[in-house]
């Protein structure tokens, strides 16, 4: 019969903020985000990495939360998605995805604007077919993807247009 | 004293009122991007209970008894119930009651329901489950329609000999093929296709010290499920409280009981605490409704000159373990068996067959995108065999208004398929189809394919089609729409924001949205059979004119004018133009008492007038007097050394009437199409010998962003819908049906022998291109 996990210290930086919490170090990061700090816009659309719902950013990097265990974060930064608003790239990207008609039921949103933003950090140049590449391990069921590549690539746009003369 | 609540007010309006016809963006989409939008997966009160099924893995056979005693013992688990625990019929279903909530004796499929668990954490629930043995008597069973139908099969229902659950004819007129002048023949296949939503099935019950039961709940038919949780678990029906926030996705596939009566028992059982169910991927494969399978053969014959003259179909669809709306699947593809054209002699046989597999259900293009792959197919054969162009020949025989369709009903609502066909014969995409084709790369071949579809829209003659809409002003002159029909995606409650900032000409920050609440919103049927926005869309445009014409009245008595002449409404406020002097809304509500400050309004989808006898054995659901129409191009390209498919261009033009906001038409339309791309290219739900095959997204493959090409959606001038809101009419089933005929015909086109099987495969095309 199992015993309940021990939980064990880890800290780690979440949208921008030092943490420091007991966990069990085998808890899912989508868990851990979903249920325990409450922050439910991370999706899990399979619990299987086969869908990116669940992507966040670790160091930069997109990573799917449904396959990370808790004791992977230390030492880590982590950024959600309720982070967008706040980090300039992020916030563009909000609104292209408002603008674009990017938005249906929303449940691939989350995911698909972390890898995006991952992606737009680095590569601000990137075109449509980049993007396009960029977003393939993100499965959503309600768009046909059409307008989630309008939204991006606008915001690649927005990010790369020469910054108007005073 | 006029003086303190007239003269101008004070904030000129700053943001323009809402419009009809615009693009706005959606209500919902910046609380979706910023992940604050609270899907019922996302619910975790305090003090949280968990629940699972524990299912039958056995696709046929008879439950004996299970051995929980171990499980029982296992620290957190706090009840594991059985069918003896259900305290009411422990039957659901939405018109043929047969589904157990949990399994008395006979197990129909491998997803069957045995127990239910409920325990504080997961690892509780896992470990249970784990110890469970199920002591069970397999049987033989019948898991295709062949071994369904055949003599002597063994019954999934013994009430349902030979596994008949329905069958029915639509006959008009008498076909006679000796009097044709091509007639062509096939037998075609389509598969069973998974909803795919990423949100799975989800809830979170409680028991409530006043006896409410309280659901959250992934549902598209909030209003409904109270009637199935209190039939099946015995409670009364005014007890159930139904509250279903925005779904990560439904096409269908959440209309009917998921987790609700099994969450609801397992709430009975903890009285004040709070329980959730949210399904596994895995789960929602096995246990999920599904698109049903559908074989069918038609017949097809035609005058000389091209014009349709006889049809012989029959479909077989294959619903699965329990009944579900599989009889209205089948009814709704046997109306549409005959296409979007003008044919006069039509007999459609449709035959409702169970099997021992995953029960078959609803899912965008209810049985009509099965029957599109045949006759769409036929149509191209037709065209070959006669030597004519497939888009004239489809022009030719068109449906228009003052027609009467292949179920013999006389169209008197919109009609504008051939506007969406000569919207697709003078788009570069059609006319340069045989250049494109000469360019195809070494080692690839390419085609072009077309396809005219139609879907109804609404229930169908028998059932009720209403809605109620209600719209409050708020003590600060707010408005909240209460919407009462699921927004599961697709965005009826922004159009719902739109309508009502239209008529109120209020800007979108002026109002807001309360999704469906079975205590605060009235009973406005399902989100299905693309009626949401149609039928709550009428009934809210009645009740925002009812409260717009009383704020402009209670105004008018404010402002001391003799009569409403010149009163407007504006931004925050009502204005006498005239005389310039206005009332904001703010102050109107602090004059106004709650019950002023609310309007209901009411519709009822037209129906039929005259029925024609044409049916037998339809029990609801026939005819349909309202239906989209769309015409479709796919452009593939074929590498005829692997034979794989590519589609390069997808264009779909559709009418659905006038259209509200042509940003969220574009979306129901490309989100139908990449769906109908799926269905036609690489969805293949499996089970063998009932057991499923396929429970993730590595064996069941949706379209990724690599798989679709950039769909083009646009809207050819059309006929408005005149009992539509502002003369629109739904269009979330339509694009469904297109892609899978326009992709086998586009195949036929490139030099494939003709494909009768979806999806359709890299082998079959390696194959159909041998001895071509
Ligand atoms: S939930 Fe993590 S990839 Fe699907
Ligand atoms: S918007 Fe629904 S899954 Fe992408």
């Amino acid at each position: 019969m199992s015993k309940p996990p021990e939980n064990s210290p880890i800290s780690f930086f979440l949208n921008g903020s030092p943490l420091s919490l007991s966990v069990a170090p085998g808890r899912r990061v989508v868990d851990l985000l979903r249920e325990d700090l409450h922050l439910t816009g991370t999706k899990e659309g399979c619990g299987t990495g086969e869908c990116g719902a669940c992507t966040l950013l670790v160091d930069g990097f997109p990573m799917l939360s449904c396959l990370m265990l808790a004791a992977q974060l230390e030492g880590r930064n982590i950024e959600t998605v309720e982070s967008l608003e706040k980090d300039p790239v992020g916030e563009k990207l909000i609104t292209s995805f408002e603008e674009k008609g990017a938005v249906q039921c929303g449940y691939c949103i989350p995911g698909m604007e972390m890898t995006a933003l991952a992606l737009l950090r680095n590569h601000p140049e990137a075109d449509r077919e980049d993007i396009r590449k960029s977003l393939s391990g993100n499965l959503c069921r309600c768009t046909g993807y059409v307008k989630i590549l309008d939204a991006v690539e606008d915001t690649a746009k927005k990010l790369t247009a020469p910054k108007e003369m005073p | 004293m006029p003086t303190q609540i007239s003269g101008n007010a004070t904030e000129s309006p700053s943001r323009s009122p809402m419009t009809i016809g615009l693009p706005l963006p959606r209500g919902d989409a910046r609380a979706k991007a910023c992940g604050r939008e609270p899907y019922a997966a996302d619910l975790f009160p305090e003090n949280l209970l968990l629940a699972q099924a524990l299912r039958s893995g056995l696709p046929c056979g008879r439950l004996l008894e299970l051995d929980l005693e171990e499980a029982r013992q296992i620290p957190g688990i706090v009840a594991i119930l059985t069918a003896k625990d259900v305290p009411g019929s422990n039957r659901q279903g939405i018109i043929h009651k047969d589904m157990p909530v949990l399994v008395e004796d006979r197990i129909r499929y491998c997803g069957d329901p045995v127990a239910l668990l409920i325990a504080e954490n997961k690892e509780a629930i896992r470990s249970a489950m784990s110890c469970i043995r199920i002591h069970a008597e397999p049987s033989p069973g019948v898991f295709d329609l062949d071994e369904a139908m055949a003599e002597n099969a063994p019954l999934v229902h013994e009430d349902k000999p030979g596994n008949m659950l329905a069958k029915a004819t639509i006959q008009k007129g008498k076909p006679d093929f000796d009097a044709c002048a091509a007639v062509v023949e096939g037998w075609f296949e389509t598969p069973v296709q998974a909803h795919g939503f990423l949100e799975t099935e989800a809830g979170t019950a409680c028991l409530l010290e006043d006896g409410t039961l309280r659901m959250e709940v992934s549902t598209q038919s909030p209003f409904r499920d109270r009637l199935e949780i209190s039939h099946a678990l015995g409670i009364p029906f005014m007890q159930v409280h139904i509250h279903a926030p925005s779904l990560g996705g439904g096409f269908g596939g959440k209309d009917g009981a998921t987790v609700q009566c099994l969450l609801g028992l397992a709430a009975l059982h903890c009285p004040g605490r709070s329980v959730k169910m949210l399904w596994e991927r895995e789960e929602s494969f096995v246990a999920g409704y599904k698109r049903h399978a559908c074989r069918m053969h038609y017949r097809l014959g035609a005058l000389a000159d091209g014009s349709l003259h006889s049809l012989h179909a029959r479909l077989w669809y294959d619903t699965g373990a329990y009944a579900h709306l599989g009889p209205e699947v089948m009814e709704l593809g046997m109306e549409h068996a005959a296409g979007p054209y003008r044919i006069p002699h039509n007999l459609t046989e449709g035959f409702c067959v169970h099997t021992h597999t995953p029960t078959g259900g609803a899912m965008r293009a209810f049985g009509v995108c099965q029957v599109s792959f045949a006759f769409e197919s036929m149509m191209d054969m037709l065209a070959e065999k006669l030597k004519q162009d497939p888009l004239e020949l489809r022009l030719r025989n068109a449906l228009h208004r003052g027609d009467t369709n292949g179920a013999g009903v006389l169209l008197e609502s919109s009609t504008s398929l051939a506007a969406c066909l000569e919207g697709i014969r003078n788009h570069p995409l059609w006319q340069t189809r045989r250049q494109w084709q000469k360019e195809a790369p070494p080692f690839c071949i390419r085609g072009t394919g077309l396809a005219a579809v139609f879907n109804a829209a609404g229930y169908g003659g028998g059932v009720r089609d209403a809605a109620i809409a209600k719209i409050e002003m708020d003590v600060k002159g707010h408005f909240i729409v209460h919407n009462a029909v699921t927004d599961m995606g697709q965005g009826n409650s922004s159009a719902f924001l739109q309508i009502a900032g239209h008529i109120l000409r209020q800007s979108a920050e002026a109002l807001s949205l309360r999704q469906p609440d079975t205590r605060s919103a009235y009973p406005s049927g399902s989100s299905s059979a693309g009626r949401t926005t149609y039928t709550f869309g009428k009934a809210l445009i009645s009740a925002c004119e009812e409260l717009a014409s009383r704020l402009i009245n209670r105004a008018g008595l404010i402002l001391f004018l003799q009569n409403d002449e010149g009163l407007v409404l504006e931004p925050g406020r009502v204005r006498h133009e005239p005389s310039g002097r206005s009332v904001s809304l703010e102050q109107l509500a602090s004059f106004m008492s709650l019950e002023e400050r609310v309007c209901l309004g009411q519709f009822i989808a037209p129906v039929c007038r005259e029925v024609p006898d044409t049916s037998r054995g339809f029990f609801i659901g026939f005819p349909h007097v309202i239906f989209g129409y769309g015409a479709h191009l796919a452009r593939v390209e074929v590498d005829t050394l692997t034979g794989r498919v590519q589609v390069k261009d997808y264009l779909a033009l559709t009418d659905g009437g006038a259209v509200l906001n042509p940003s969220m038409f574009d979306q129901q339309v490309q989100g139908g199409v990449a769906q109908g791309i799926g269905y036609a290219l690489y969805e293949d739900f499996i089970t063998e010998k009932g057991v499923v095959k396929t429970k993730d997204f590595t064996t069941y493959l949706m379209p990724g962003s690599l798989d679709l090409p950039d769909i083009l959606s646009l809207a050819p001038p059309v006929e408005e819908e005149e009992s539509g809101p502002f003369g629109m009419k739904g269009i979330g089933e339509v694009a469904m049906n297109g892609p899978l005929p326009a992709i086998a015909n586009a195949l036929r086109d490139a030099g494939c022998r003709r494909i009768h099987k979806a999806p359709i495969m890299a082998e079959a095309v390696l194959g159909s291109l041998e001895n071509r």
